[in-house]
């Protein structure tokens, strides 16, 4: 069992939602980025999904692309992000991570080293974005076989078809992505999402969890009523980015983790 | 007859690669869409109504065959082997890459896509996108970094009077490769009606391949014309590489003819050095993944892509085709760079001693030719790729000359 599992079986046994909560490592600097990371749990977060900073990040819209920037300027790598992690993990040995980010980076490492250190780092899953299933071979199954959770995205246009390919390897939690289009969009509805999250949820055991387009704590309530649990990024990061103190940004993350946890389970 | 299994022209696989190069690297929401094109660009291919339509166009629309010229001024003046080019320069919009925008949206007209996006550096594929998509009355955007919307001028006034939208790109720093992530972002968002017309023979598996197929007109023409002029194929073939299209299009006919030597010419920029003042790929990256392949980039120890640099807006990518990638490593093509100084003095001797005003990018294939010609004997047939033309390059080669074009109210003249 990974820390992931843990985490959704604990979640499972109090008939919460999880709410996930998305910041980009070394945004808007490297001290800053930790503090505000530290603070997520105390907030409410259960996941923190860590943004890999990449200078292509094509699937995401000018607030997550902006904060890559920040990062990369001040100097952040994946090697400091892993320390990110590391000094996060001396601190908080049960809220996991899921670095997400693009395959360049990870690729330019060497996958094997990456694993290793992101483990030990205590790193918990994965997700990358511009691996598709038909690319298996080359970062999800020797991730699964290092011990880290590889956790794939579902979208709109995944059909019935393609479904099962999608969660065949996956696993920790599949995130349904609301919309087609880049993080930041429109806002989700949650009534077009509800029979999404369904069919998937049909098929899998896996709690299913979504994000794209989610802004405010009432989206997050709307959206974790009809999931396992949502994901906010860009309207996290664009309150760092325009520069609100760490407490204010946590403060607003602790309102968005009240809300969504106000849902029930799908899966129960 | 060809052995299949000797063949240097069985790529890609199943799964899009070249030996380790290209693949699918992209998000799920794109996944289905590639696949879909994979599927209806199988089907079209072996469509003689599909090749039918594509012969009459390239014939009355685009002006092909496009000659092969033998360059005799050149090669006297060169004093070596004998030079021809291939005249794809008088295509109309003025460059190769009509030949390939052309397949797309017909492609894209049989799959009842209504809205065409493209992305462009030099301006030569949103214009060739543009005129395409007015000639069909389709919705043409064009995304275009912004330091290139303003060094090529020209042609952004050309798209829009075709009726193209031109989105200038500013995220990321702005240039070429930032225009495809925002294409990219575009057609994620823009599923159900939008046909990607990618420019050059990069991004996800099909493109590679089949954008190679549609330029490979220009090889299978000039194959032809040579036997007729010469009655042997050529000793050498010679094109400019930005992402790669006009030199897989020259080179695919070519790859099995083994005595055929191959030379892909990068951008040098100011010189491949450590200060990555270039835009060579091969010469100066190494192995990574971007725009949906795995190729040669320029990048940084920690994975990051790096700009490159070229006096050429064409060239500026700082990838290049993965089935490039693939004839590098296994030996098939040789690849070399040449810098901006070596390729405007290229520009100037063609025009001199040709009557041949040249776009930038082949003007550094041509600077390649002038290297080693000299040292060729007489007998030797180099064909090289003129694959535009430099009416959009005029001011940016009398800024390097240190001509003033400006007229009295300081704005630049034509
Ligand atoms: C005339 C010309 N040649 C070459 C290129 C580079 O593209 P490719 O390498 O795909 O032929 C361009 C791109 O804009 C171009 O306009």
């Amino acid at each position: 069992m990974t820390r992931i599992d843990r985490t959704f079986e604990a979640l499972r046994l109090e008939g919460r939602d999880a709410f996930v909560a998305y910041i980009m490592a070394g945004d808007p600097n490297q001290d800053r980025a930790l503090e505000v990371m530290q603070g997520l749990p105390d907030a409410g977060v259960d996941i923190i999904e860590l943004g890999l900073p990449f200078t292509d990040p094509m699937a995401d819209g000018p607030t997550i692309q902006l904060a890559g920037q920040r990062a990369l300027d001040g100097g952040m790598t994946l090697e400091k992000t892993l320390n990110m992690a590391r000094a996060f993990r001396a601190g908080d040995d049960s809220t996991p991570i899921v670095l997400m980010g693009y395959y360049n980076p990870i690729y330019s490492r060497g996958v094997d080293r990456f694993l290793a250190e992101a483990r030990a780092a205590g790193v918990d899953g994965l997700i990358i974005v511009d691996l598709p299933p038909e690319e298996d071979d080359e970062l999800c199954i020797p991730a699964q076989k290092a011990g880290l959770n590889f956790i794939r995205l579902a979208t709109p246009t995944t059909d019935d078809k393609r479904l099962s390919k999608v969660l065949q390897n996956t696993s920790g939690f599949v995130y349904y992505v609301s919309m087609t289009g880049i993080t930041g969009a429109a806002e989700v509805q949650a009534d077009t999402v509800a029979p999404e999250v369904a069919r998937i949820s049909a098929s899998t055991d896996l709690p299913v969890i979504v994000g794209f387009g989610v802004k405010t704590p009432e989206a997050a309530a709307a959206v974790a009523s009809v999931a396992d649990g949502v994901v906010v990024g860009s309207a996290i990061v664009e309150r760092i980015g325009r520069g609100d103190a760490v407490p204010e940004v946590l403060n607003f993350v602790k309102s968005l983790a009240e809300a969504a946890h106000q849902g029930e389970q799908v899966h129960d | 007859m060809t052995d299949l299994f000797n063949s240097f022209m069985t790529g890609p696989d199943e799964k899009g690669r070249f030996g380790d190069f290209g693949g699918r690297f992209v998000s799920e929401t794109l996944m289905p869409l590639i696949l879909e094109l994979e599927d209806q660009y199988e089907r079209a291919k072996t469509d003689d109504s599909f090749w039918a339509e594509m012969d009459f166009l390239w014939k009355h629309y685009v002006g092909r065959p496009s000659p092969l010229y033998h360059a005799e001024r050149l090669s006297e003046h060169l004093g070596g082997a004998r030079i021809y080019m291939k005249r794809d320069e008088l295509n109309h919009t003025g460059a190769h890459k009509i030949n390939n925008v052309l397949g797309q949206i017909i492609l894209a007209r049989r799959m009842g896509k209504t809205r065409i996006i493209a992305e462009t550096g030099a301006g030569q594929h949103g214009v060739a996108t543009a005129t395409v998509c007015a000639k069909f009355g389709l919705k043409c955007v064009v995304y275009m970094g912004a330091h290139d919307v303003e060094r090529q001028a020209p042609n952004v006034f050309r798209m829009k009077l075709l009726g193209a939208e031109v989105v200038p790109v500013t995220s990321g720093r702005g240039t070429l490769k930032d225009a495809m992530n925002d294409a990219l972002r575009d057609w994620v968002t823009n599923v159900r009606d939008t046909f990607y017309c990618i420019g050059t023979v990069a991004g996800p598996h099909p493109y590679p391949a089949m954008v190679r197929d549609f330029q490979a007109i220009i090889g299978k023409e000039a194959k032809e014309q040579m036997m007729q002029a010469e009655g042997r194929l050529p000793d050498t073939i010679i094109a400019a590489i930005g992402g790669g299209s006009n030199a897989m299009g020259l080179f695919f006919p070519f790859l099995d003819d083994t005595d055929v030597n191959i030379i892909g010419v990068e951008a040098g920029g100011k010189g491949v050095n450590d200060k990555m003042e270039h835009c060579a790929s091969l010469t100066g990256g190494r192995p990574g993944v971007l725009h949906g392949n795995r190729t040669y980039l320029l990048q940084d120890e920690d994975g990051q892509i790096l700009e490159g640099f070229s006096i050429s807006a064409g060239l500026d990518y700082p990838g290049i085709g993965p089935e490039h990638a693939w004839l590098h490593e296994i030996g098939r093509a040789q690849y070399v760079a040449i810098t901006d100084k070596e390729a405007l003095g290229a520009f100037q001797l063609c025009c001199e001693l040709e009557g041949i005003i040249p776009a930038l990018e082949p003007s550094h294939a041509l600077a390649h030719v002038m290297k080693i010609a000299p040292e060729l004997p007489s007998d030797h047939i180099i064909c090289m790729n003129m694959c535009g033309r430099g009416d959009k390059d005029i001011f940016t080669v009398a800024r390097a000359l240190g001509v003033d074009m400006t007229g009295p109210e300081g704005r630049a003249v034509d």
